[in-house]
């Protein structure tokens, strides 16, 4: 399997670990880095924290919307306007189906948007799609090296 | 300056002098008529008087021819300066003494005339018979008087009179000057009154009544016409007042109407942004526990599943089930937020188009389900797609569940009108409903079947009502127990 991380951001801890699991019972065996909320996830991808990922990007960010501190839309749109992480896949993975938030994701650059489906047996068989296409299927952009 | 344009007062003055004048002057006209003739008969009277006289002193002369005593006769008359001549005739008509002594040849006549007295030349003259008792006339006595002392009497009568006319005259002025107040006084006032009024619309001012005649009549009824002007004047103020009041209370009225509308508008701005969060918030944060209760059911049931007795994993079933049913709910529950506040496209629409892809889309999800459609080809309409989509949608929806335990299902499309008009119906042979409900049929969360029977959250046809709603249509149903529903709806 490709040695990429997933980064989760997620605030709801059952949610993580309904994730964590979804993942884990389809030998998804990635490790997968969380992120509370927007902030953290910044400091992850830029700040002091980004040593969790070793210094590499994800394969794959997973973004709830509603978060706390820095919202899923304006992670998205930091991760967009900086060169290194402009090309990082991003799906959108949440609750709501709101055609705004759709339509405003997909507008922020967003690569997907699945919404997490209530019945958990839907939800892990979604979990195990995005994580074989976005680990195994997708083809990444290289990350360009600073000068 | 014209006669009518001189003020009253001047009017009145002149007019009574000339009355007057006229007056006097025409008393004093007759008056002298009446004098001239009477001095001038009492002249002619007192000239025959001395003829009269001095014939009868003559007759001793004349008889006795004595001319000496005649011209001492006649020459008593010096003692009236106005006899201007007398003359003495005999029997036989000749001159026999004369006076003066040497009288003017044309003043005397050469021989007597007619007897009597009368005016000639300017002269008073007369012939006077002279006789004896026993009528022997013996001669004639001429008599010539000027008319000294009637032009005398006259001019005295005349200067007496100019005087006493003057005088007349002055205190005929002087006595109009105060009279005619009287009249113009009045008049005056009027028109003082009535300047005062016109010029400074005031009419509170009275003119004052100054007598109980024509003029005070005029004066009253002027006062009186001023009261009605000034009473309806006030009315027409009260009225404009008034008026002026209610326009100015409608417009309050209405601005505060305008201002309630507003703040409707506002409210309902409002409730719709709420509405929007709401909805927002719902969509995002209740259906996350769901999914934790879903979640870790499974978990129980996967990790732990040698540990439940066959009730405890049937009671997490339960939990799931029914965490999925409110997933369902919540869902549909969003549609029907969502159909409420989108916009409105109005574009048009073709209904049976429409109608074949939902069929289709329909069959492909549930291909072990074989239901009967008929679709009438060529069903329009105006409105909006995606709200229309949803509406007939969840129409084909019902029909399709209601029909599940009809053995040939059979559901159609078309027009109810008989000229293919605005009215559409969707007819199936399923389940149906009693009627008595059929007010029920639209409202959210009312089913009129049991959940075993036929699943469903009751806000599909909510839904489709909402739709048909906002498109300003109607939707009824018609259907009885097991005998299929029939749904129209108006566009």
């Amino acid at each position: 399997m490709n040695a990429g991380k997933i980064l989760l951001v997620e605030d709801n801890p059952d949610d993580v670990a309904l994730t964590l699991r979804a993942l884990k019972s389809h030998n998804i065996t990635n490790d997968v880095v969380v992120a509370q909320d927007g902030a953290q996830a910044l400091d992850l991808l830029f700040g002091a924290k980004a040593a969790a990922l070793e210094g590499e990007l994800p394969a794959v960010v997973l973004l709830d919307l509603k978060l706390p501190k820095v919202n899923g839309m304006e992670v998205l749109q930091r991760i967009r306007a900086d060169d290194r992480t402009r090309l990082l896949p991003v799906v959108i993975l949440t609750s709501s189906d709101e055609e705004r938030d759709v339509i405003e994701g997909y507008s922020l650059g967003a690569n997907s948007y699945v919404r997490k489906p209530v019945d958990f047996v839907e939800f892990t068989q979604a979990a195990k799609q995005l994580g074989l296409y976005w680990l195994l299927m997708n083809r990444a952009a290289p990350v360009p090296r600073k000068p | 300056m014209a006669l009518r344009d001189w003020p009253i007062q001047q009017k009145l003055t002149a007019m009574l002098v000339l009355i007057s004048g006229l007056v006097l002057l025409l008393t004093s006209a007759a008056f002298a008529g009446y004098q001239y003739w009477s001095l001038r008969s009492a002249t002619r009277d007192a000239v025959a008087v001395r003829g009269r006289i001095i014939a009868a002193n003559s007759t001793a002369s004349l008889a006795f021819a004595n001319d000496a005593d005649a011209r001492e006769i006649l020459s008593a008359l010096r003692a009236d300066r106005h006899i201007v001549a007398a003359v003495l005739y005999d029997k036989s008509g000749h001159v026999f003494a004369a006076y003066p002594a040497h009288v003017a040849g044309d003043v005397v006549p050469v021989a007597p005339g007619p007897d009597g007295y009368r005016f000639e030349r300017g002269l008073l003259i007369g012939f006077q018979p002279v006789e004896e008792a026993g009528s022997q006339r013996l001669g004639t006595l001429y008599l010539a008087s000027d008319l000294g002392a009637i032009y005398e009497t006259f001019r005295l009568s005349g200067v007496i009179g100019l005087a006493v006319m003057a005088v007349a005259l002055l205190a005929a002025y002087l006595l109009s000057r105060i009279l005619q107040g009287t009249i113009s006084q009045p008049i005056l006032a009027l028109a003082e009154t009535a300047k005062a009024v016109s010029t400074r619309q005031d009419y509170a001012v009275r003119a004052p009544q100054l007598g109980a005649d024509e003029l005070g009549a005029l004066t009253d009824a002027f006062n009186q016409m001023l009261s009605r002007i000034a009473e309806q004047k006030g009315e027409l103020q009260r009225y404009a007042a008034d008026l002026e009041k209610r326009v100015e209370e409608r417009t309050h009225e209405l601005q505060e109407r305008n201002e309630s509308l507003r703040r409707n508008a506002a409210e309902l701005l409002a409730a719709n942004t709420e509405l929007d969060a709401f909805a927002y918030s719902v969509s995002h944060d209740l259906r996350a526990p769901l999914r934790s209760i879903d979640g870790f059911s499974q978990i129980l049931l996967e990790d732990y599943s040698e540990k439940l007795d066959e009730a405890g994993r049937e009671s997490l079933q339960r939990v799931r089930a029914a965490s999925q049913r409110m997933g369902t709910l919540i869902d549909d529950l969003l549609k029907l937020a969502r159909v409420t506040r989108a916009e409105i496209r109005t574009e048009d629409v073709d209904l049976s188009g429409m109608a074949r892809e939902i069929v289709a889309d329909l069959q492909r999800t549930t291909p072990e389900r074989q239901v009967e459609f008929e679709i009438a080809p060529g069903l329009k309409a105006r409105g909006d797609t995606r709200l229309l989509r949803v509406a007939l949608d969840n129409l084909f929806r019902n029909s399709w569940k209601y029909t599940a335990k009809q053995p040939a299902p059979r559901v159609e499309f078309r027009s109810a009108d008989a000229n293919g008009g605005r009215t559409f119906m969707v007819r199936d042979n399923g389940a149906g409903f009693d009627m008595k409900y059929a007010d029920k049929l639209f409202g959210v969360f009312q089913r009129l079947h049991a959940a075993a029977d036929f699943e469903g959250t009751g806000i599909g046809l909510a839904t489709v009502r909402r739709i048909i709603n906002r498109h300003g249509g109607r939707i009824w149903a018609e259907g009885a127990v097991d005998q299929g529903a029939t749904f129209y709806f108006t566009l």
